[in-house]
């Protein structure tokens, strides 16, 4: 595929979710032009874009859809649910038209054609349907190959400029060639066709052939304001009779430029078709009104025929704003334009090239400062802290490259919304907040396909039917929200809904039943609510006899574990549940706190480390200490990881929190901060818990990263377990099994 | 045809000849009814240049006559294909080979 394809089809699609997003916005705010006229503008730019790159499927297509628009954009048109319904299905059949340049096939296939045609019917009814009058007047819609079809007092159909130029007797003694101008305006645009005008040139005999009689009538496709048309002219400014009719201009305008001519309008009439500005039908259409217009207006008055552009005006055929909205147009073009070139467009994957690199130099970075610092030369261990903290930089504007705002993400779920509440028959209303919150672009991407389960899962399960809801004493409407926010390192994401929550008699008895859990053992009612994200919880029939949650549900913390993230569902019955995923910032480099137990090393998460505190004599028999009068559990990574040999004398205590649970990790001794580049585990360790992955040390040596959010979890589990059942259990279970 | 007549021109069909060409022209025209240009000698042509074998067309048109233009240089095919006049003049451009491919 050639560039201009692909950037074509990059640009459409952001264009077409700019047209999603206002169709949306349109069935709230039906009324609101400037969104109709955006709506408008992003369907007519990617038809513009299809020309251009000679996608003939595409360019059919989104005529008529923009034809569509264009009434409803006139005023002709009254938008409505269906109406909006089908426009959305238009923008999804435009996807996929899009899909099939990119896949680079020739022509859509056959069931995607199928489903084109259908929704072109569908479309020509509407037009046809709603608006009968401008219909009749128009040339009607017969074939969506046919570029060329408008309304009596419509539109015209170009999306080029038309320039009409006369110029003065005396420009060619000024030492001005007239050719070069137009030439020049090549420069600007692509020129579609050009008329040469000869009227105004009498017989041989008085012809002097030092004047100049000529004219031209250029039809130019630029993305040029009329200022920068008008500049090209600038030399000649005063002696030539320059008029410009800026890209779809009302007909009544070409026909008011027509009659404003010197020339024989039927002449210029037929110039301007020619030169492919007008049809033949539309010349004659205006040139009928016209003269109708006169024969009515003033049968037996002496006083002349008013000028044509005047009745064009008082029957309000002739609309200002269309001028102006051309004119307001092309600079918001201009003003996209500056924007885009602040904007460059760069590959993912050197970006990625780039992080790795950052990475690499980050580990040599390491290995650099820990030899300097063996030297003891005091001016090395200078320079290198230097050229550590310089890297550190690099790292964090690397990084910050590959961070994008959520609120993409977040906002393709409207659609969702809209529809699913509307295949269900409820009525529900999806708020976004923290929209322009960042993360990295890989987890941005990967969080997409749970986010979507999750909020399908509230729409679905979680939303009451309105006649339920009302008999809850809860407003008939659902309230579903995203929201998204930064906390300690990490991002958290939050699905929450209004309806009905989760039943929790209902999922302990389905535990019991598939084995999960003992009858006997008592759990928390957090825990019960978070059982429905184990496997084996979510085969679908078993599943919707419940109160409806859990489809699919482990797969979603999969999905979310892969991206060292947690999910975990808080639900009060009757009143809505919360669906809380927090993620890792980045994939790539941390912050990290180097810690070591006997020889080994190991990477706490910087962000995640609250305080560090030395004990001595710590109780053996518990896991846990009174920290300043609250009871902290902790885990002696000595003993998670049966590590051989005698603890040292005095040992440290990392206090590290996550999602608001405080732990305590021992270790032996405390070696600082550590900029940590994150290298995955293999696939034999994948299901490791506890460890989140490696690291390798300025020395060369493996350090492995301790996965804080199992640790903490899995620490103030057992302690919890220990408070409710006899002191059997309380070894930390769910780690050493994993081991 | 014995009324036929070729005169060809070999300065630059530019405003700073259009004078003396326009009297060149028109007497050439006057002398018969059938006039062929040689325009392959004219290495350059503007406005002025255009303008002359617009009125020698008309001119022709008026008086009954023919004027062909026959051979066509670069330049001169340059100008006439640019402005479009291709088809109002009538004349069978020739486009070299190697450019149309």
């Amino acid at each position: 595929m050639d560039e201009l394809t692909s950037v074509f089809i990059q640009e459409s699609r952001e264009q077409l979710a700019e047209m999603e997003a206002g169709l949306l916005r349109l069935e709230q705010n039906p009324d609101d032009s400037n969104n109709i006229n955006g709506i408008f503008r992003a369907a007519h730019t990617i038809k513009g874009g299809a020309g251009v790159v000679e996608c003939n499927f595409i360019v059919s297509f989104t005529h008529l859809v923009e034809n569509l628009l264009d009434s409803l954009r006139n005023g002709e048109l009254a938008a409505s649910g269906s109406l909006a319904t089908l426009l959305l299905e238009c923008c999804d059949q435009m996807g996929s038209l899009l899909d099939v340049l990119a896949a680079g096939a020739p022509a859509p296939e056959a069931a995607l054609q199928a489903r084109g045609d259908a929704l072109t019917e569908r479309l020509k009814q509407f037009i046809a349907e709603q608006n009968p009058e401008a219909n009749a007047a128009s040339l009607a819609v017969h074939d969506a190959s046919v570029e060329v079809e408008t309304s009596g007092g419509g539109v015209v159909i170009t999306d080029s400029w038309h320039i009409s130029v006369r110029f003065g007797k005396n420009v060619l003694r000024g030492g001005m060639d007239p050719l070069s101008f137009i030439r020049y305006l090549s420069s600007l645009g692509e020129i579609l066709g050009i008329e040469t005008v000869t009227e105004t040139m009498p017989p041989a005999e008085e012809m002097d052939p030092e004047s100049c009689y000529m004219g031209f009538e250029v039809r130019l496709q630029t993305r040029a304001s009329k200022a920068d048309i008008e500049r090209v002219f600038d030399f000649v400014r005063d002696e030539c009779d320059l008029r410009i009719l800026p890209p779809h201009s009302k007909l009544a305008d070409y026909i008011k430029h027509i009659q404003e001519l010197p020339e024989d309008t039927m002449r210029l009439g037929e110039i301007l078709v020619r030169c492919g500005a007008l049809t033949q039908a539309e010349v004659e259409d205006g040139l009928k009104l016209q003269k109708t217009s006169q024969d009515e207006a003033h049968p037996e008055d002496e006083t002349p025929a008013p000028q044509l552009g005047d009745l064009l005006v008082d029957n309000k055929v002739v609309h200002k704003e269309i001028v102006e909205a051309a004119i307001v147009k092309q600079t918001q073009i201009n003003d996209n334009k500056s924007k885009e070139a602040r904007l460059v467009r760069v590959q993912a994957d050197k970006l990625d090239q780039l992080i790795d690199l950052v990475g690499e130099l980050v580990i040599a970075g390491a290995s650099a400062n820990l030899l300097a610092q063996k030297s003891k030369n005091g001016d090395l261990v200078e320079a290198t802290s230097i050229l550590s903290r310089l890297v550190e930089d690099i790292r964090d504007s690397a990084l910050q490259l590959r961070m994008v705002q959520i609120g993409e993400t977040f906002t393709r779920f409207n659609r969702l919304v809209r529809d699913v509440s509307k295949e269900l028959g409820k009525d529900i209303e999806l708020s976004i907040n923290g929209a322009e919150t960042e993360l990295d672009k890989t987890v941005v991407e990967k969080i997409g396909d749970p986010l979507m389960h999750l909020v399908r899962n509230s729409l679905d399960h979680g939303i009451e039917p309105a006649a339920l809801r009302l008999e809850r004493g809860k407003p008939a409407t659902g309230h579903v929200s995203l929201n998204a926010f930064h906390d300690s390192g990490s991002i958290v994401i939050q699905i929450s809904d209004d309806g009905g929550g989760l039943n929790k008699e209902k999922i302990h008895a389905k535990a019991v039943e598939r084995g999960l859990i003992q009858p006997t053992q008592t759990l928390s009612d957090a825990e019960i609510v978070n059982l429905i994200f184990e496997p084996g919880f979510s085969t679908v029939d078993k599943v919707s006899n419940l109160s409806g949650r859990g489809v699919g549900m482990d797969v979603v913390r999969r999905n979310i574990q892969a991206l060292r993230g947690a999910v975990e569902v808080d639900s009060v019955e009757g009143e809505g549940a919360t669906f809380t995923i927090r993620l890792p910032l980045t994939l790539a480099i941390i912050d990290g706190f180097l810690v070591g137990v006997d020889k080994a090393s190991y990477v706490i998460p910087l962000d995640t480390v609250v305080e560090c505190i030395e004990l001595k004599n710590l109780p053996t028999d518990r896991n846990f200490l009174n920290l300043r009068g609250e009871a902290l559990p902790f885990v002696r990574l000595r003993e998670l990881f049966e590590v051989e040999g005698e603890p040292p004398p005095r040992e440290n205590i990392v206090v590290v929190q996550f999602a608001g649970k405080r732990a305590g990790i021992v270790v032996d001794v405390l070696m600082g901060e550590f900029q940590t580049v994150i290298k995955p585990l293999g696939v034999m360790f994948r299901h490791l818990r506890g460890i989140g992955g490696s690291t390798i040390l300025g020395s060369g040596e493996v350090a492995l990263i301790l996965d804080v959010a199992a640790l903490v979890h899995a620490v103030s589990q057992n302690e919890e377990h220990r408070l409710l059942t006899p002191p059997m259990q309380h070894k930390l279970t769910a780690v050493q099994n994993a081991r | 045809m014995a009324n036929s007549k070729r005169i060809s021109l070999s300065e630059d069909l530019t405003i700073y000849h259009a004078l003396d060409q326009k009297q060149v022209l028109l007497e050439a025209i006057s002398g018969t009814s059938d006039l062929e240009l040689d325009l392959s000698q004219v290495s350059e042509m503007d406005t002025a240049g255009l303008q002359l074998l617009i009125m020698l067309k008309k001119e022709a048109q008026h008086t009954g006559k023919r004027v062909s233009i026959v051979a066509h240089s670069q330049a001169v095919r340059a100008v006439i294909d640019f402005c479009n006049m291709a088809a109002e003049f009538g004349d069978p451009l020739v486009i070299p080979a190697r450019e149309a491919s």
